[in-house]
């Protein structure tokens, strides 16, 4: 017996999380048990997955052959550096995610804690099947499980009725999804009948059908990760499911689907166009501010996170356009740099979204309240909580010095070098859309400032919040780890980079790494150091400087004078908190200026109101242009096949028995 | 030599119309309890034109068959359907939505369509029962055509029976019959399905206080 090699690893870590899930079987209604002993070692497991990740970075491919699977077509395993990156997000990620819901799940939350253990723990080792699956058949199997597990755990609350509603939708949009990615490796293996990708890497298909795959894969992969106009299911699942799989969902699965897409453009399909790029650009940008806008007018805090996570993939996908145009011009260096942003993106995004959607948790949990405008103040009563949202916020926002100031830096960097592209039009318009990439980023900060200060800042909103508690034990070192996370990837980018450049080098051909080990590791200039460059340790060690300056010249010129009042009341005593600037009346500038993309239901009451009232409900244009004719559609055609349906049973046989017939006449050698 | 083959395909040819005379017998038949005998019949000239079979070929595992048959289609079922009928006590005579005479006619129609069809793939074979293969066809068609006609839930279950029947000569005269472990599952499946549709038999009656399947309408999704 040879020694284990990292794939053998990484699968019996698959196999370990599925018996943990199991484990909890034993005892389905033991919240001890699998609370504090399994969703630890699901942890310990995830801890294992991210460092043999992390460690085979750089190492050339492995394969491995299951015995499992059907006759003649067992499970092909892959891997290699693409899938390292990725099962080093999943494997990371859940570590946090895992502690943290060791605290989280109690007693009497809809499904046996066993049975929730076994959902999570499936889910988990089918995200890391999907990363290692080397044939279609692997792929959709591992695929299916992960959203047929994540549908249960959607759906863990299944007493209300909006919540089913919410996983019935994901689970519909995730199937339209999977027949997408079905038919996109159907096209793929170009007839051969070879369902490996390493078949389908030997195919040279003709630019017709390889168009063909790349938007279904587009589609197919975009429903999972919610590209516009098949996000709907999103802002619904996210809000429904139980914190630590929001967490999961938003952090990791959303991965998987940017995993597939570049797996299938840049690995599987051998040729290239540039206007792939451009599709997956338009669509990107569209998904970002659509994303980031709707997430400036929520009032629920999960919704608004959910929103955030479509605007961060919309990013995302818009640096996936920009290495395929780069790409397809043979500019490597410049996909180089823009393929790093997109990686450097869905790490970060892994890191400081779940941190969020935990906060969101510790948050529900202590409340008891999800809408903005009941809480308030909480910093006071939470503070773990508080400064730890507060890292995810920064990184959400895309400030320096947390992750994802990085990555997005990385893709505007990558849109400066756009007016180099050779073709008429392309070097005119794709610097426009860095500008809409500059507007997004700034409108998610707005959306972070929202969410962060009507939270935590300002007077607690309802009496009730005075009784709110701050984070079992758990759940701070849950959050505090994924806190470390997002900081060690703002402040080590280069050594970070360095790392996950296995990835880029795979893709590509070419990488950042050689460029980046001429500097030192505190420094990160992609092109030269004379273009652009970012130091973010020096930019740390100044604010922190800085703030301390400030702070002691406060303490010393203004000694015996500072004066403290109630928080956000414009230093008048009369302010009750209920007069606090609120998440509606927060967003009410972002609902003017940008009216026409919102569908908007205002009541404001008028001065003959018996009993006035306020509201306002923003609802997703998507859902009448796209949705809602569908289904009528969908409705009117199977209205017309009822007429088939008379509910005799006679009929029924007489259409088989005519049918046989017919067969019989109509196929008579 | 050739001359035992010619009388045993012979005999073959005599069972093989027997059962085609009893589908019609059945498809005329307006008495549950007739109906169910004329079944076990069928049963029993399916179980001997078998035997003929497997004598002339020398095919062992067409005994097991043949016995199988005479066991399960003759004697089992039959009794099971006639314990059935006792206990729901439902002698009455047949209704049929279409007249007897029209459905005979019919009947007549589809077995011409029968030989029709299967005269092509009957000249490919070259078993000694492969002039059988049409009637078995045959067969099958007019129990469907039963199924079709009848409106009551046990006849309808004898035309699903007989039309086992058909495909089981089918087998057994187009290739000798089929591997032993899919004629076991086959009669298996039979049998398990037999024992749920009493059982739905009950559950009908307990619905509509009948057993006429024309009160399933109701059912329908609106």
């Amino acid at each position: 017996m040879s020694t284990l090699l990292p794939i053998d690893i990484l699968l019996i870590a698959a196999c370990a999380w599925l018996a943990i899930g199991l484990a909890g079987l034993v005892a389905p209604g033991n919240t001890r048990f699998i609370a504090k002993t399994l969703f630890p070692l699901g942890a310990l497991v995830g801890m294992l997955v991210g460092l043999v990740a992390l460690g085979f970075l750089g190492e050339s491919p492995e394969t491995a052959v299951l015995v499992v699977g059907l006759p003649d077509l067992p499970f092909h395993l892959r891997l290699d550096n693409l899938t390292a990156v990725f099962a080093m997000l999943l494997g990371f990620t859940s570590v946090g995610i895992s502690i943290y819901a060791a605290g989280y799940f109690r007693q009497g939350q809809g499904s046996a804690p066993g049975v929730l253990g076994l959902e999570y723990h499936v889910f988990l080792a089918s995200m890391l099947l999907v990363l290692l699956a080397d044939d279609a058949y692997a792929f959709m199997v591992a695929w299916e499980s992960m959203a047929l597990s994540s549908f249960l755990l959607v759906t863990t609350d299944h007493r209300h009725e909006e919540i089913r509603r919410a996983g019935f939708l994901y689970l519909l949009i995730a199937h339209v999804g999977a027949i997408a990615i079905l038919l996109s490796f159907g096209v793929m293996t170009s007839g051969s009948g070879d369902y490996t990708f390493a078949g389908m890497r030997a195919q040279h298909l003709s630019p017709f059908w390889a168009s063909a795959a790349y938007l279904l894969a587009l589609v197919g992969f975009g429903a999972k990760a919610g590209l516009v106009p098949i996000h709907v299911w999103l802002p619904e699942a996210h809000p429904a499911a139980p914190s630590p799989v929001s967490a999961m969902m938003s952090g990791v699965m959303l991965k998987t689907a940017i995993y597939g897409l570049l797996r299938v453009s840049f690995d599987l399909l051998g040729s290239d166009l540039w206007w792939w790029g451009v599709v997956a650009l338009a669509v990107g940008l569209v998904t970002a501010l659509f994303g980031v806008l709707y997430s400036t007018v929520q009032n629920d805090m999960k919704r608004l996170l959910a929103y955030s996570s479509i605007e961060n993939i919309g990013l995302i996908v818009v640096g996936i356009g920009l290495t395929l145009i780069f790409h397809a011009y043979r500019m490597e260096a410049l996909a180089a740099l823009a393929m790093t942003a997109v990686l450097y993106h869905c790490l970060a995004h892994a890191g400081f979204k779940s941190l969020l959607f935990l906060c969101t948790g510790s948050v529900l949990h202590a409340t008891k309240e999800r809408s903005l405008g009941k809480l308030g103040g909480l910093i006071h009563r939470m503070p773990w909580v508080a400064w730890l949202a507060l890292a995810g916020v920064i990184a959400s926002a895309g400030l320096p010095p947390l992750s994802g100031f990085v990555s997005e830096w990385l893709l505007l960097q990558s849109f400066l070098f756009s007016p180099g592209l050779p073709h008429p039009w392309l070097n005119m318009v794709v610097p426009v859309a860095a500008a809409l990439v500059a507007l997004v980023a700034a409108l998610a900060g707005f959306a972070m400032v929202k969410f962060f200060g009507i939270i935590f800042l300002g007077q607690m909103r309802e009496p009730a919040l005075k009784d709110a508690h701050d984070a079992g034990t758990w759940e701070k070192v849950g959050l505090s780890w994924l806190a470390l996370l997002t900081l060690l990837l703002g402040i080590l980018p280069s050594t970070v980079i360095s790392r996950i450049d296995a990835a880029t080098h795979q893709l590509l051909g070419v990488g950042l790494a050689d460029k980046l080990n001429e500097q030192g590791w505190w420094m990160l200039a992609p092109i030269s150091p004379e273009r652009a460059s970012y130091e973010p340790l020096i930019f740390l060690v100044t604010i922190a400087a800085t703030l301390l300056l400030g702070r002691w010249l406060v303490r010393r010129l203004y000694h015996g004078r500072v004066r403290r009042t109630a928080a956000w009341d414009c230093g008048y005593w009369f302010q009750g908190p209920r007069a606090q600037d609120t998440a509606e009346g927060f967003s009410q500038p972002i609902r003017r200026i940008f009216d026409v993309m919102f569908r908007l239901e205002m009541h404001l009451p008028t001065a003959r109101d018996s009993k006035p009232y306020y509201s306002v409900k923003v609802e997703d244009h998507f859902w009448y242009w796209l949705y809602l004719p569908l289904a009528r559609l969908v409705s009117a055609v199977s209205g017309l096949v009822t007429a088939v349906q008379g509910g005799r049973i006679a009929v029924y046989l007489l259409y088989s028995f005519l049918t046989l017939l017919g067969l019989l006449l109509v196929a008579r050698p | 030599m050739s001359a035992t083959i010619s009388f045993s395909a012979q005999l073959i040819n005599l069972f093989a119309a027997l059962i085609l005379l009893l589908a019609f017998a059945m498809l005329a038949q307006r008495r549950v309890m007739q109906l169910i005998n004329l079944f076990a019949y069928q049963g029993l000239a399916l179980c001997l034109s078998t035997l003929v079979v497997a004598v002339s070929t020398g095919q062992t595992h067409l005994y097991w068959s043949a016995g199988l048959t005479l066991l399960l289609k003759a004697l089992l079922l039959p009794w099971i359907l006639h314990r059935l009928v006792r206990r729901l006590q439902v002698k009455w005579d047949v209704e049929s939505l279409i007249n007897i005479p029209t459905t005979m006619l019919v009947g007549i129609g589809l077995v011409i369509v029968a030989f029709n069809v299967a005269h092509p793939i009957s000249e490919l074979s070259s078993t000694i029962t492969r002039g059988t293969l049409a009637i078995a066809l045959a067969v099958v068609m007019l129990a469907f055509l039963m199924m079709i006609t009848r409106t009551k839930a046990i006849p309808q279950v004898v035309g699903f029976l007989a039309m086992e029947n058909g495909l089981f000569l089918a087998a057994t005269s187009a290739t000798y019959g089929m591997p032993m472990v899919v004629e076991l599952g086959i009669a298996l499946d039979v049998l398990v399905g037999a024992i749920i549709l009493g059982v739905f038999f009950f559950q009908i009656r307990e619905q509509f206080d009948s057993l006429d399947i024309r009160h399933m309408e109701r059912l329908k999704d609106n």
